[in-house]
């Protein structure tokens, strides 16, 4: 390594420890959403990692000083070693949070998730256009959550509810609320949906418009003032909405690591599509060599890679230039300024989707949603080129 | 509610929603919740791993002056309970 190189690959001063691991144990689940952020290409990664591999990395990622830890997926349910796990971080001294539709967590399957010292659930709203039917007219789904909230409950578990919100179910926002408050969860997370994977592909459809933001804003404060302590909502807008965009993942390599399905570590479960940039394998790298070494976690570290418009910016600590994702889908430059911010020359790009939205849904014949399946992945691979 | 935690002979005891565990790496107490962590300060993290359901707010101001070999820490003590309360980490 030449001097020139390890100047580049100095970490930014006081990096803090990964403290939240996000294990993605597997891409294969039963559902179909059509905001997926799992790459369009997950059916190209059909590799998963085995139980001691995990274990391993539940191990190294604890001694690198990790203490959240997220299960998820797709649908980690359908990893069968999944209490092995749990009972292995729980042991190790994680706060263990499963993150999950529901779909397979059967009163069997809960009871030994507890045992294994399983500390959260958050349950998320499985959403298409026809699972939003059966929902808006309370039928299968809400029958599937109430089932579910009601073993979540009765585990004696916090419950955190989850639904991606976007155009097609804002309006009905008050029932989503009611239905949190019904199913006793402590904390409901009105995300609105972010347009990477398979949401990007979906933007135009998804992308509300600002009137039905602001409706859903009112509704929700009133619904706050209304439920008090029962409940904590928490409404994310759309970043799409703002001038100065997300400080993303708290910052690159800062707080979270992701491990995907077959090993790959990224620092946000989407940093995989960055082009020219390689992220280690857990199979090949310590967590700890991953977090502190490795050229993937150190690229967008700190300012020192940001262009003179972002490093010379007032406002640079508080978003990190947005994110890395974002800059190289909507620009393809992954070092460019989020185009959200006001001040990047690509503004224009975010301003138009926009400006689609405060009109009507393009007619479906046009441009049909494109339900996330592994079908439909290996029909696909990179998407950057055709939404630019 | 929020006022009479820090009567004297209440005894402060930490939520169930939350967990509070020492952190090497982090080398604080912090606060573990669903999905997030709170990172205590010394003071805050000597108080809350105090609350134990069993010490009373006073036999917590003695303990914890006993153990800095300090005096007045009362004041203080009181205005973190307030705020801990408002926060929801302590019960009672």
């Amino acid at each position: 390594m030449n001097d020139t190189t390890s100047l580049l690959l100095q970490p930014a001063a006081q990096v803090g420890p990964p403290l939240w691991l996000l294990a993605e144990l597997t891409y294969r689940c039963p559902l179909h959403c059509v905001f997926c952020y799992n790459p369009v290409d997950f059916a190209h990664h059909p590799d998963e990692l085995s139980t001691e591999d995990w274990l391993r990395v539940l191990r190294e990622a604890r001694a690198a000083g990790s203490v959240q830890c997220g299960f998820s997926g797709g649908e980690p349910l359908l990893r069968d070693d999944l209490e092995i796990l749990v009972a292995e971080a729980h042991r190790l001294g994680f706060y263990t949070n499963l993150l999950t539709s529901g779909v397979g967590l059967t009163e069997d399957r809960a009871a030994a998730l507890k045992a294994a010292g399983l500390d959260h659930i958050q349950l998320s709203f499985q959403d298409s256009t026809r699972e939003l039917n059966d929902f808006l007219s309370h039928t299968r789904t809400f029958e599937l959550k109430q089932k579910v909230a009601a073993i979540i409950k009765a585990n004696g578990w916090p419950m955190v509810m989850n639904c991606v919100v976007h155009r097609l179910n804002i309006d009905y926002i008050d029932r989503i609320i009611d239905m949190a408050v019904a199913l006793d969860a402590e904390y409901l997370e009105l995300a609105n949906s972010q347009y990477y994977s398979w949401a990007l592909l979906n933007r135009d459809q998804l992308l509300p418009s600002r009137e039905q933001i602001e409706r859903a804003e009112r509704i929700t404060n009133e619904r706050r003032a209304q439920y008090g302590e029962r409940i904590r909502i928490f409404f994310v807008v759309p970043d799409y909405y703002e001038n100065r965009p997300k400080k993303c993942m708290n910052g690159w390599g800062n707080v979270f690591l992701t491990v995907t399905p077959d090993g790959t570590a990224l620092p946000c479960h989407t940093a995989g599509m960055l082009p020219g940039l390689s992220f280690p394998n857990v199979r090949d790298m310590d967590v700890k060599a991953i977090w502190y070494d490795s050229e993937g976690f150190n690229r967008y570290r700190g300012d020192a890679w940001m262009k003179d418009s972002c490093r010379s910016c007032p406002d640079k600590e508080k978003d990190l230039g947005g994110c890395r994702c974002q800059a190289f889908m909507l620009t393809g430059d992954p070092a460019a300024a989020d185009p959200v911010c006001d001040k990047s020359p690509h503004r224009h790009v975010v301003t138009a989707a926009v400006d689609r939205a405060q009109g009507q849904l393009p007619a479906v014949h046009e441009a049909p949603l494109v339900f996330r399946s592994p079908e439909e992945s290996r029909r696909r691979r990179a998407i950057t080129a055709s939404v630019r | 509610m929020t006022a009479t935690v820090t009567e004297p002979v209440v005894a402060p005891r930490l939520s169930k929603k939350f967990r509070l565990q020492w952190e090497d790496a982090q080398h604080a107490w912090v606060l573990l919740y669903p999905e997030g962590m709170v990172k205590l300060n010394q003071s805050a993290g000597e108080i809350l791993s105090r609350c134990n359901g069993e010490r009373t707010l006073t036999e917590l101001v003695a303990d914890l002056e006993q153990t800095f070999d300090t005096t007045g820490l009362q004041a203080d003590v009181v205005a973190f309970l307030r705020m801990a309360r408002q926060q929801l980490w302590i019960e009672y």
